[in-house]
Parts: C-alpha cells; sequence; structure tokens
C-alpha cells in the first residue's frame, strides 16, 4: 500500500492492466480467421502508388499462439508476484524480501569466516596469511578506488604504506576511520592574509621541510603561521592526528609540496573526505581492512602490497 | 499551378542527403568514443572530446539527425506518394527542415561543452526542446495535411506507422522534458526520485518503439513492397501488429528499473508487457519478410532488397532478445553490462540503419530522375562491409556483456567478491577492440555509400515527378 496514495490508485492499477491483457485477447480473437482449404489470397482491392498493393493471408497460426502464450504468461505472472496495484501476489514475493533474504543467507555462510578475525586483536590478524588475503580482496574492491590498487594513493588520497598518517595509525584509529568515515578540511586564508603574507607562509612551510624556498620571506611567514597556522599543525609544524593536521615538516604532502601548490592550499583551503564504510560492510569487514592497512607499514605483519 | 501537378521532392532531397551526412557524422563519434575505450586517452584529456560528452552527441547523432532526417525524407515521400498529391504546405516542410538542422547544429555545440539536461537521449537543454517542440508540430501539420488532402479513400499502411510515430512522439517529448529552466542553459526536471525515472524511461524506451520502430516500420511498408514488387503479406497481420504494438509499448519503459527504487508492482507490469510485445513486434518481421513470398529469388541479385531484407531479420533478433533481457532474472544478469549496448546496436545497426540505407539506394536515384544508383556493385560490397561490422559489433557485446555480468557475481568461498571492477573492465578489452573493428567497417560502409551517391547525383538533374493520378477503384 505504501506505493500508493489512495486505494483508489491500486485498483486503477489493477483494473486496467486486466482490462489490458483481456483486451489484447479479445482483439486477437475477433481478427483470426481460418484459411478456407483450397482457396487463394485475394488482395484488399485497393491499389497505391501505382503498384502497392496488400494480400488478406491470415494471420500465421503459430504468431497467434505466441501472442496468446505471452498473454497468459501475464495472467500467471501477475497472479503470483506483485503487479495488480497493492495485491501482493500467492508468493507474497517482493524485492526487498528477496535481498534480506540473499544477506540473510549469505552472512549465515559466511559469517563464522569473518566473526574468527573479529575475536583477535587487529596485530593479530594482520599476521595472520589467509585474513590479510581476505583484507586485501576487500581492500581492492572498497578501497582501490581511491587509494589505489597498492594502497600508495594519489594526490589527495592518502598513501596507506609509509606509515605517515593523519589521524594516527595505529590499528584502532585505523578502524575508526574505516567505520566512520574522515572529513579534512583545511579553511581558505587567501583572503584573510593576502597576496604577500600567503607567499610568506608558503616559503616558511617549504623551510620547515628544508625545501628550497627564499629565506627573507620564510623569516617574515614564521610569525604568521604562529599566529594562524599553528592552530591546527602546531607551533613546530608537525600536525595533529586529533585534527586531522598534517605534519609539515616531514616531506610527506598530499597535494603536493611545490610553491604554488602551497600557495594554492593557503588561498582555498583543502577539503579531503573519506566515506563512512561500518554500515555499508559491518565491524566484520572493517576489522580485516584495519588489519589489512596497519599491517601494509608494518613489516611484522605487513604484506607487499599488489604492485 | 505548374507546382501543383508534381510531387514536393525538395524537401525529401535535402532530408536524405542530410541522412547521409549525419549518418557519417554520428558513426565517426561512434568509432571515436569506441577508440577511447580501448585508449582512454586518446583525445589528451581535453573536456569537450571526452567519453562523457561525446557519448550522448553519438547518440543524438544517430538516433535524431540520422534516423531522424531519415524518417523525415521516407515519410514526406511515402505520404505524398500514396495520398496521390503534393505536400500539404512546402513552406512548412521547408521550415521543418531548416528547424531541424538548426536544432542538429545546437546539440552539437551544447553537448560537447557540457551543456545537459542529464536524462538519456532527452539530453538537450529547454530552448532546444522548445525548437524541438515546434518543428516536431509543423511536421506534424504538414503530414497529416496531407493525408487529409489524399485522393484516394484509404490510407495505406506505411502511413498508420509514420503517423503512430509522429503523434507519439509529440507526447514523449513534452512530457519526458518538462523542466524548470534555471538559466539559459540550465534546467532542472519537473519530476523527482522515482517518478523522475519512471517518466525517463517511459520517454526512453517509447523513443525506441516509437521513434526507431514505428517510423521505421512505416519506412518498411513502404520500400519493402516497393522494391520486392509485391503485395504486402497479409493486411489482416498489419492491422494487429499495429494496434497490439503501439498499445503494448507504452507499458514496456520499467524494465529499464529493474531492482531499484521503482516499486515492485510498476516492475512486474513492465516485465510482463515487454514480453507481451514480442508477438507484435514479430508480426512487422512477418509481414515484411514474407512479402518477399513468390520474389525469393529477388534476394539473390539485389542488394537492396538484401539491405530491406537483413534488417528486418536484425529487427526481429532484437525484439526477441529484449522481450529475454525484460525479463528480472535475465535482467539481474544483462543489466549495467555491454550486453545492453550489444542489443542496442542491433537494433540500432542492423534495424534503423540497414532499412535506411536500403530505402536510401531506393530512393536517392528516383530523385535525381534515374532508374539506379551510380554502382550497383558497390551497394553490395556497402552491405557485406556492413553485416559483418554488425555482427562483429554485437557478437563481441554479447560476450564482453555476459563475461561482466558474470565475473560482477562471482565470489569465493569467503564471500568476498571474486573480481574488482577494474578486472571486468580488463577483461573485456579484446571485446572493445573488436567492437571498435565492427564500428569501423560499418563507418567505412557509410562512406561507400556517400560516394556512390555523389557520383549518382552529380551531373544529374533534380527532378520532381509529376503527381499520379489514383488508380480506378475496382
Amino acid at each position: 500500500m505504501s506505493d500508493f496514495t489512495s486505494e483508489f490508485w491500486s485498483l486503477y492499477i489493477a483494473v486496467i492492466t486486466v482490462v489490458s491483457i483481456i483486451g489484447c485477447g479479445v482483439f486477437l480473437r475477433s481478427l483470426s480467421v481460418k484459411r478456407v482449404p483450397g482457396s487463394t489470397v485475394e488482395t484488399m482491392g485497393h491499389v497505391w502508388d501505382g503498384d502497392l498493393e496488400e494480400y488478406n493471408n491470415p494471420l500465421p497460426k503459430w504468431w497467434m499462439w505466441l501472442f496468446y502464450i505471452t498473454l497468459v504468461f501475464a495472467a500467471i505472472y501477475l497472479t503470483l508476484y506483485p503487479g495488480l496495484g497493492s495485491y501482493k501476489g500467492v508468493f507474497g514475493w517482493t524485492s526487498r524480501g528477496q535481498y534480506e533474504a540473499e544477506e540473510a543467507k549469505a552472512d549465515a555462510r559466511f559469517g563464522p569466516i569473518f566473526d574468527k578475525y573479529l575475536k583477535m586483536p587487529i596485530t593479530e590478524v594482520a599476521a595472520d596469511p589467509a585474513a590479510r588475503e581476505m583484507g586485501q580482496r576487500l581492500f581492492l574492491n572498497y578501497c582501490a578506488q581511491c587509494h589505489a590498487s597498492d594502497a600508495r594513493g594519489s594526490r589527495g588520497f592518502p598513501n596507506l604504506t609509509d606509515n605517515d598518517w593523519l589521524y594516527g595509525g595505529d590499528p584502532e584509529t585505523i578502524q575508526t576511520t574505516i567505520m566512520n568515515g574522515r572529513n579534512g578540511m583545511m579553511p581558505p586564508l587567501g583572503a584573510t592574509l593576502g597576496e604577500e603574507k600567503t607567499r610568506d607562509v608558503a616559503n616558511y612551510v617549504l623551510s620547515l621541510s628544508g625545501r628550497p624556498h627564499d629565506d627573507l620571506r620564510a623569516a617574515r611567514g614564521k610569525a604568521t603561521f604562529e599566529t594562524i597556522c599553528a592552530a591546527c599543525h602546531g607551533p613546530d609544524g608537525k600536525g595533529n592526528h586529533a585534527l586531522g593536521a598534517p605534519n609539515l615538516t616531514d616531506g610527506t604532502w598530499l597535494y603536493g609540496g611545490g610553491e604554488s601548490t602551497i600557495i594554492e592550499t593557503i588561498n582555498k583551503g583543502r577539503n579531503g573526505h573519506m566515506p563512512a564504510h561500518g554500515e555499508f560492510l559491518g565491524p566484520a569487514k572493517v576489522h580485516l581492512l584495519a588489519a589489512y592497512v596497519w599491517g601494509l607499514s608494518h613489516t611484522g605483519g605487513g604484506t607487499t602490497p599488489a604492485q | 499551378m505548374q507546382e501543383q501537378t508534381t510531387y514536393n521532392y525538395k524537401v525529401v532531397r535535402q532530408f536524405a542527403i542530410m541522412t547521409l551526412v549525419w549518418g557519417i557524422v554520428g558513426m565517426t563519434v561512434g568509432v571515436l568514443i569506441a577508440a577511447q575505450l580501448l585508449w582512454p586517452d586518446l583525445t589528451y584529456g581535453i573536456p569537450w572530446l571526452s567519453y562523457g560528452r561525446l557519448r550522448p552527441l553519438h547518440t543524438n547523432a544517430v538516433i535524431f539527425a540520422f534516423g531522424g532526417s531519415a524518417l523525415f525524407a521516407t515519410s514526406y515521400y511515402a505520404v505524398q506518394r500514396t495520398c496521390h498529391t503534393r505536400l500539404f504546405s512546402d513552406a512548412l516542410a521547408s521550415f521543418t527542415f531548416w528547424g531541424w538542422q538548426v536544432i542538429i547544429v545546437l546539440a552539437a555545440i551544447t553537448l560537447p561543452a557540457g551543456i545537459t539536461t542529464g536524462k538519456e537521449y532527452a539530453e538537450l537543454e529547454w530552448p532546444i526542446d522548445i525548437l524541438i517542440a515546434v518543428v516536431w508540430v509543423a511536421y506534424a501539420i504538414v503530414f497529416f495535411g496531407t493525408i487529409a488532402k489524399r485522393k484516394v479513400a484509404h490510407i495505406y499502411v506505411a502511413n498508420w506507422f509514420f503517423g503512430g510515430f509522429i503523434l507519439t512522439v509529440a507526447l514523449l517529448h513534452i512530457v519526458n522534458s518538462a523542466e524548470i529552466p534555471v538559466t539559459l542553459w540550465k534546467s532542472y526536471s519537473a519530476y523527482a526520485g522515482a517518478q523522475d525515472a519512471m517518466v525517463q524511461w517511459w520517454y526512453g524506451h517509447n523513443a525506441v518503439g516509437f521513434f526507431l520502430t514505428a517510423g521505421f516500420l512505416g519506412m518498411m511498408y513502404y520500400f519493402v513492397p516497393k522494391q520486392a514488387g509485391r503485395p504486402v503479406y497479409s493486411y489482416r497481420l498489419s492491422v494487429v501488429h499495429f494496434w497490439a504494438l503501439i498499445f503494448t509499448y507504452m507499458w514496456a519503459g520499467p524494465h529499464h528499473l529493474h531492482y531499484t527504487a521503482l516499486p515492485d508492482w510498476a516492475q512486474s507490469i513492465g516485465m510482463v508487457f515487454s514480453l507481451i510485445l514480442l508477438a507484435p513486434s514479430w508480426g512487422g518481421m512477418i509481414n515484411g519478410i514474407m512479402t518477399l513470398s513468390g520474389a525469393w529469388h529477388k534476394l539473390r541479385t539485389d542488394p537492396i532488397l538484401k539491405f530491406l531484407i537483413t534488417s528486418l531479420s536484425f529487427y526481429g533478433m532484437s525484439t526477441f532478445e529484449g522481450p529475454m533481457m525484460s525479463i528480472k532474472t535475465v535482467n539481474s544478469l544483462s543489466h549495467y553490462t555491454d550486453w545492453t549496448i550489444g542489443h542496442v546496436h542491433s537494433g540500432a545497426l542492423g534495424w534503423v540503419a540497414m532499412i535506411s540505407i536500403g530505402s536510401l539506394y531506393y530512393l536517392i536515384p528516383r530523385l535525381f530522375g534515374r532508374t539506379e544508383m551510380f554502382s550497383v556493385r558497390l551497394i553490395t560490397v556497402h552491405f557485406w562491409v556492413a553485416t559483418i561490422g554488425v555482427v562483429l559489433y554485437i557478437a563481441a557485446m554479447w560476450i564482453a556483456g555476459v563475461m561482466q555480468g558474470l565475473m560482477w557475481r562471482a565470489v569465493n568461498p569467503d564471500g568476498t567478491l571474486q573480481y574488482t571492477f577494474v578486472e571486468s573492465v580488463k577483461s573485456t578489452y579484446p571485446f572493445y577492440a573488436i567492437r571498435l573493428l565492427g564500428g569501423t567497417m560499418y563507418l567505412s560502409g557509410m562512406f561507400i555509400m556517400a560516394y556512390n551517391t555523389w557520383k549518382t547525383v552529380v551531373g544529374s538533374k533534380a527532378v520532381d515527378a509529376p503527381v499520379l493520378q489514383p488508380a480506378a477503384a475496382h
């Protein structure tokens, strides 16, 4: 019923469908004739455009049967399955019901395989070769689209193999990241700082990781950095896991570490979004994934990622 | 009063030539995007040459520019000849030609520019939608005006189909394109959510049913008996399958939305009526092919008949395949795979394009005062190149589609997916290559046709045949 705003529309659909199917059959029957044996087929007696004429052969029998069979099939199908308005059909089938049944079946069959690992600590799971293989398969289907099949990421998508973490790399934090997702936000500061100060700060940021920079500008930018940027990135620029603020001193760059890119980042800000997977994958799969990702940068339990 | 005694062939000539031009343009874009699937960096990341923008350009160009021009040309030709009268209005007919060409050019500019409504096969933005509606109403006036002033009592069967196609396409276009303009080049659909999807696929499937089927059946009913020199097989069959076809097609749209948010009841009804559609669709194929009874030998020597009859075979094949794919169990495998692309092209290249090509080979010499094309041999060459091209294309997409469907659902003993999506893409590469080859062959056939047409037309004089007196009634 929820599909219909009133009983009328349900009835409307049902009646119009039934009448249409029966109508097709009646129409077909009303135009079927038997061929009189021995008779010759005449044209209709109309001529168009000099030579266009029409015979009036009877409808081919096999074709009529084909037509009738599809009508009968329609009647049977709509008796068994939902179709006639809010009538549920003999089988009481729904697509949601089918989905839930299939999901329950899969859970019953595959659930124990995953649950076994759920009880183990993530570091132990990471050391289990079978679990790593399952984790990699999950990673390739659900994570590789952004983080790449070798987990080395790409511009804007973190590399997961280098043991450099925005939010922290201990097993539980990785699990939280996968479960709940992350929203990384760096506010645009271009309007606040103006062109000169932005360039100064950018040069100071370059100096933090020992990149070539303009000393004079870096010295001027230091003050600005300490009043504005340090709030998130810390006074020493080493970042803050609680906020997902990157370490600016380690030479690892999410969006690029050239002067122009850093200026762009300061000017326009950045928005990084990792979607939450908890509801979609469930805790058991997330557990396996966390183990796989943690293992990528921990040789003890780590594996060589697929190249 | 001199001009009253001839048919208006001018507009037919214009549309016939543009059919060829747009066919080549549309199929070239098709070949380009097929190549992009093999070599994604082919166009160096230039935005207006990207796959996402060119794909709607391809579909619009082949369906509405090529197919549309073919339908205008043949319907204007057939309606005059079977009504024994000149077109209702030369000025309006000319307006439909220039209006339609302007629409096509606007599509060719806006789609690569990224201006789109995002509704498949209805991507053009609202100002162009309005222009389409205006031109279409003019088309209806010319067509039905000509029917109204016919000199014979009965309306020939081809005109039922052309008429049904014109009326329904007007309805489909206006309802589905209801949208709220925001700026000159941006609008939002008047419908939302599942309703929007349902309206879209009611439109989408009937675009296939009326634009690409009923219209081209009209073409078939004129050119097959003409070229075969035989009466239509069965008037009775044409009555039954005409009414059954136009009635049943209207219900079939939901099969595009199986296993989606569309309510179950709508999906079921869409499926059963898609199956009921099988017999009415085949009625047209039977009537066309059986028209040849008593003249089968002509198939051996007449390449135009080869085109027409082969097109009917592809029509029969794809209208069998369609109902099968609408069955939910089959659809759960075939949906979102390249099987759908194969199905569409067996209809588009095999049926729509081949019946148009055959009809044009009949039409072009007659519009230029000749009895046949410059080279009949080249028509034969075109036929074989095109046929092999279609077969390669659809066979490759069938195999690719079934393979993708099976790969996507394969699971490991632990329940994880056996293949990642990108592995299915990688496995499809060889089939993309075969598809590109098939498409390129089909396109090269169009170039053979263009050469043949050029040699036929150049040096010939455009001739408007005098209006034929109706045969005396028996």
